[in-house]
């Protein structure tokens, strides 16, 4: 085996001057930036792509016989192709822009739930998911009268495969979990769920939110059914996002919203749909987001996912040491794999006074639920501290967070 | 003393204090010394549900003066109630429904009783003045 390269061979500092936003201060302090997990910073790239597109190639796309309106379909659709190459999709048509995660998985749930779902069939979920991936399925049941269940937690923020294997049943309709846990950091083991619903004939969709900046994410070899991710938690601009979808899916799937772009033909007694993928694209899109996510995929496919993988790997294994040191604090998610994040409580400090002392240290983290608050329950807390890393983070940085939770805790007992 | 009277002295007071830290060391020690609400109020009729910290709201009359009791699981929301409560709980309830609150934003604390904040703050001055109005027209 080569031996893993250095944290000094990554050039972090190079890849941190390419984020305008990181060189300015907060509360009268140089910006340590610790929620890339809610939304990371944007690299200049990004910033420029977004800018020349609206500045040289605007229009309106696929509809115009014009060059401009031709560039930019192109400049949009490029947007998709590399959207494709990030995942490893074997089509640019089961690749779908949408608005995000949240809008990812209700469509997902609103159009395989109205074609498939009966009353009595059952979806599964588990218990570290994000309101994002509750609540749509909620809605879908409701309105068809399928049940949820939920794969319980360990006390290591692991999920019980055990329990998994039991749930999967004759029911089970649907398994839609996170590929990466908001608040805990877990890596759950996606291959092994996707494999044994695949032995019962039952699709998964992955919440990939969280995974997306942080793993090499490859939709062929985890042979995934529906892989949803956010464009402004991987670099990129707000308000755009991919739904994969396998082509076999999205064909039978009806659409999900109606209007221009995602027909072939209109007549008030009849419409047929448009191919794939503008069949769940209606509306003008999110042009410039397209080509402002393309831009963000390809600078971090440029980087190197495994190198990034490897930085924030090293990251968080320096913040969970140097934590574990203060008197009272326990870490929530312990699980073997984990990526990105650290949530944490000290003592019978309140995750709002903690956020707000480091706030006036010019230390941005996440306080509350991080809308799990399933999740919460499990635990019995109100919410936690959460210290999320991006790329662009440092060792600086983590020892900032670390002072700065000193002095809070020395301020607050 | 009057509403404004207090806030006046509230004011002064945080005049004193040179840094953030200090500012926030006095809140602090206001949240830790905040006469806590009757146990039997801090229940799910009283509660102020905030999506970062929670808040507990109790209001009585006390002859012609309305007696405001709060509590928060946060203690630097704690502090900021204190702050609340010295303003308001002793005052006449139209006193109260007409308060103009302008000594949070010249202590610096606005960011606080900001709706974004989510701790339950912005509702339980709402749901204070409310108290007042209410109150004011029972009297009547």
């Amino acid at each position: 085996m080569q031996p893993l390269p250095s944290l000094l061979d990554y050039p972090v500092e190079v890849l941190r001057q390419q984020f305008p936003l990181l060189q300015t201060t907060m509360n009268g302090k140089p910006l340590v930036f610790l929620d890339s997990a809610a939304s990371s910073q944007k690299p200049q790239m990004v910033l420029e792509a977004l800018d020349h597109y609206y500045r040289y190639t605007h229009a309106n796309v696929h509809r115009g016989v014009y060059t401009l309106s031709q560039e930019a379909t192109e400049a949009y659709e490029q947007g998709r192709r590399i959207a494709r190459r990030f995942l490893n999709a074997a089509h640019d048509e089961e690749v779908l822009f949408v608005r995000g995660t949240t809008e990812a998985i209700n469509l997902v749930a609103a159009s395989y739930g109205r074609k498939y779902l009966q009353h009595g069939n059952e979806i599964l979920l588990s218990g570290l998911e994000h309101h994002s991936n509750i609540v749509p399925w909620q809605l879908i049941a409701e309105a068809t009268g399928a049940q949820i269940r939920v794969v319980p937690v360990l006390d290591n923020g692991e999920l019980d495969l055990d329990a998994y294997r039991k749930l999967l049943g004759d029911r089970t309709r649907m398994v839609a979990v996170a590929h990466v846990s908001n608040t805990l950091g877990t890596i759950n083991p996606v291959e092994e769920i996707i494999r044994l619903a695949h032995d019962r004939g039952v699709p998964v969709l992955l919440d990939g939110a969280q995974a997306a900046p942080h793993t090499t994410i490859d939709v062929q070899a985890l042979d995934v059914d529906f892989y949803a991710f956010s464009g402004h938690k991987v670099y990129g601009p707000t308000g755009i996002g991919i739904l994969y979808g396998k082509k076999k899916w999205l064909e039978e799937l009806p659409p999900y919203q109606g209007g221009g772009e995602m027909i072939a033909q209109v007549t008030f007694e009849k419409t047929t749909y448009a191919e794939l993928p503008h069949k769940f694209e209606a509306g003008t899109p999110d042009i410039s987001g397209a080509v402002g996510l393309g831009a963000a995929l390809q600078f971090v496919m440029d980087a190197g996912r495994e190198a990034i993988a490897l930085h924030e790997a090293r990251l968080l294994e320096y913040t969970t040491g140097n934590l574990l040191e203060i008197d009272g604090l326990r870490i929530y998610g312990t699980a073997a794999e984990k990526a990105g994040v650290v949530s944490f409580l000290v003592d019978d400090i309140h995750p709002y006074d903690m956020g707000t002392i480091l706030d006036q240290l010019g230390i941005a983290v996440r306080t509350g639920h991080h809308c799990t608050q399933p999740l919460m329950d499990r635990f019995g807390i109100p919410g936690t501290v959460r210290a999320s890393f991006g790329m662009y983070n440092t060792r600086e940085d983590v020892d900032r967070l670390i002072t700065g939770v000193r002095k809070a805790v020395r301020m607050l007992k | 003393m009057s509403i404004k009277e207090i806030q006046e002295e509230i004011i002064a007071d945080f005049a004193f204090f040179s840094d953030w830290m200090e500012k926030y060391e006095y809140i602090i020690e206001l949240g830790k010394s905040l006469p806590l609400i009757n146990d039997t109020y801090k229940d799910e009729a009283h509660l102020i549900k905030g999506c970062q910290s929670r808040v507990w709201l109790h209001a009585e009359m006390d002859g012609d003066v309305v007696r405001f009791s709060a509590d928060s699981d946060a203690i630097i929301t704690r502090g900021i109630i204190a702050l609340l409560i010295r303003v308001l709980s002793g005052q006449p309830p139209e006193a109260i429904g007409q308060a103009d609150l302008y000594f949070i934003d010249r202590i610096g604390l606005k960011e606080h009783l900001s709706p974004t904040r989510a701790n339950g703050l912005v509702s339980m001055v709402k749901q204070m003045k409310l108290y007042g109005v209410a109150l004011a027209a029972i009297e009547k």
